[in-house]
């Protein structure tokens, strides 16, 4: 692997650049997965990387969260920015709510009587107090995906990475889940990453979306052109997927 | 056919008269047995789960030596060690050969690959469907081998019982390494054999009968200590680990 990834982002800007990827590629055995992703993320940002299924989302939000490594290209992160990622089918390790989340933060440094202390504060954000000392694995999925969003946001992280948060759940998990991510956007400057299938949430969540097809960028654009803008001439894949002919 | 009953009976009669001879034959395969699994067990557990989560130049090669050794014969495992502890070997100084020690050793030899290569597999398994998770919260690979473990602790469990059971049934390495000599290294099953072959099939099926008896206790002991664990665990309304119990 000739890829790494930095903390130093090679240029400055006038908004602060928290995130730059220059020419990622991913291949799986011979499948490029990725191909030549550049892009620039500042901080506040929140992006949104829509698609049809296998056009690549997911594996990007690994890429960039560091878990996948990649086959060429770099990707920079700002020095110091803390970054979190709740996954799609978050897996629940067999030990109580409390000690799930306080684990997360355990690992990054927190004594932990300490880290129990604001893992219970984090629990309290995603109204799981009640459950602390339930098992993890005993949770329903809305649960299961509270949990694992309340232990993103325990480590306090600049960025968060959502790798389609709600896709797994039932209307009314999806309908809590949703509820507590737009309350805590609404709250937050965090910068947000999310990958989805529901344009609903796209449009409610998203400063900017990002349109993958087959590894490649094909629409980096505001939310509100997206939507709003004709998208015919500029970029016809995207104009076809908005209308739900690439799914 | 009459033979085989009248042996059974006789077996019985000496298991009820607890007799001294087959208690301590058995007390002695206990106790090797036990300590065998539990330094096999830390040991491949450990060397299994480094090996599910790191990848390394020759690690294939590695993976399919550890499965070929399951399929140890274990009067091999005998002769080998045997070499190592006989006066010329390397080990000899130790002074174990017909030992306790010796059939320790070598029924650990024997059961180290039974649970690295398990442990290794689930481990695996494990990891590919979590290791990202446990990645990203900032485990590195040492630490995200022994989470796993624990979190897939009641797996071991198993692994742990196919082991003592390789162990305790195996009948060449503690032959050729104890010497199956009486009062000291004599066990379950070279005292089967031994007298098997003298023609006492009384005392030879009393041990095999109380050989199976050991092992369905553990299995029952360790079946309920897992249900119970699951039970306090609050994990029993999982349909996955109801199918377990």
């Amino acid at each position: 692997m000739n890829a790494q990834i930095e903390t130093q982002p090679p240029i400055s800007n006038s908004r602060e650049l928290q995130l730059q990827l220059q020419g990622v590629d991913i291949q799986f055995g011979t499948h490029l997965a990725l191909k030549q992703i550049d892009l620039n993320v500042y901080a506040g940002e929140r992006v949104a990387f829509v698609g049809a299924n296998g056009s690549g989302k997911s594996t990007l939000l690994r890429v960039i969260h560091g878990v996948l490594p990649f086959s060429s290209g770099q990707v920079h992160w700002q020095p110091g920015v803390q970054q979190a990622m709740v996954f799609q089918r978050p897996h629940m390790l067999r030990t109580s709510v409390i000690n799930f989340v306080a684990l997360a933060l355990w690992l990054r440094g927190v004594p932990w009587r300490s880290a129990k202390e604001q893992a219970l504060q984090a629990l309290q954000q995603v109204d799981l107090q009640d459950l602390a000392h339930r098992n993890a694995k005993t949770l329903s999925g809305g649960q299961q995906q509270r949990l694992a969003f309340a232990r993103a946001l325990a480590v306090h992280p600049q960025c968060m990475l959502l790798d389609e948060p709600t896709s797994s759940l039932d209307p009314h998990a999806k309908r809590e889940v949703e509820r507590i991510m737009e309350h805590w956007i609404a709250e937050s400057a965090t910068t947000l990453l999310f990958s989805s299938h529901n344009l609903g949430q796209v449009k409610r969540l998203a400063t900017r979306v990002i349109y993958l097809e087959n590894g490649r960028i094909l629409a980096d654009l505001p939310t509100a052109h997206f939507f709003h803008q004709p998208l015919e001439r500029s970029h016809p894949e995207a104009h076809l997927f908005l209308r739900g002919e690439r799914v | 056919m009459s033979s085989l009953t009248d042996s059974a009976f006789a077996a019985m009669d000496l298991i009820a008269q607890q007799d001294p001879l087959l208690w301590s034959v058995v007390a002695r395969s206990l106790w090797v047995s036990v300590w065998a699994t539990a330094i096999a067990g830390v040991l491949g557990i450990c060397f299994g789960a480094w090996l599910a989560v790191t990848r390394f130049y020759g690690r294939g090669v590695l993976l399919t030596l550890l499965n070929t050794l399951l399929a140890l014969p274990s009067v091999v495992v005998g002769l080998v060690v045997y070499l190592l502890l006989s006066r010329s070997g390397p080990l000899g100084y130790l002074g174990w050969l017909f030992s306790l020690k010796a059939m320790v050793l070598a029924q650990s030899v024997l059961v180290f690959p039974v649970v690295a290569a398990l442990t290794r597999q689930c481990v695996e398994d494990a990891d590919r469907l979590h290791g990202e998770q446990l990645q990203s919260l900032g485990a590195g690979t040492g630490l995200r081998s022994l989470l796993l473990v624990w979190d897939e602790r009641y797996v071991f469990v198993t692994i742990v019982i196919t082991a003592f059971g390789r162990a305790i049934s195996e009948v060449g390495a503690v032959m050729v390494v104890g010497g199956n000599i009486e009062g000291f290294t004599r066990v379950m099953t070279t005292a089967i054999a031994l007298e098997t072959s003298k023609g006492d099939l009384p005392l030879a099926l009393a041990l095999g009968l109380v050989l199976l008896a050991v092992v369905l206790c553990l299995n029952i002991l360790v079946v309920s200590l897992r249900s119970w664990c699951l039970r306090v665990d609050g994990a029993m309304s999982d349909p996955l680990q109801k199918a377990w119990v």
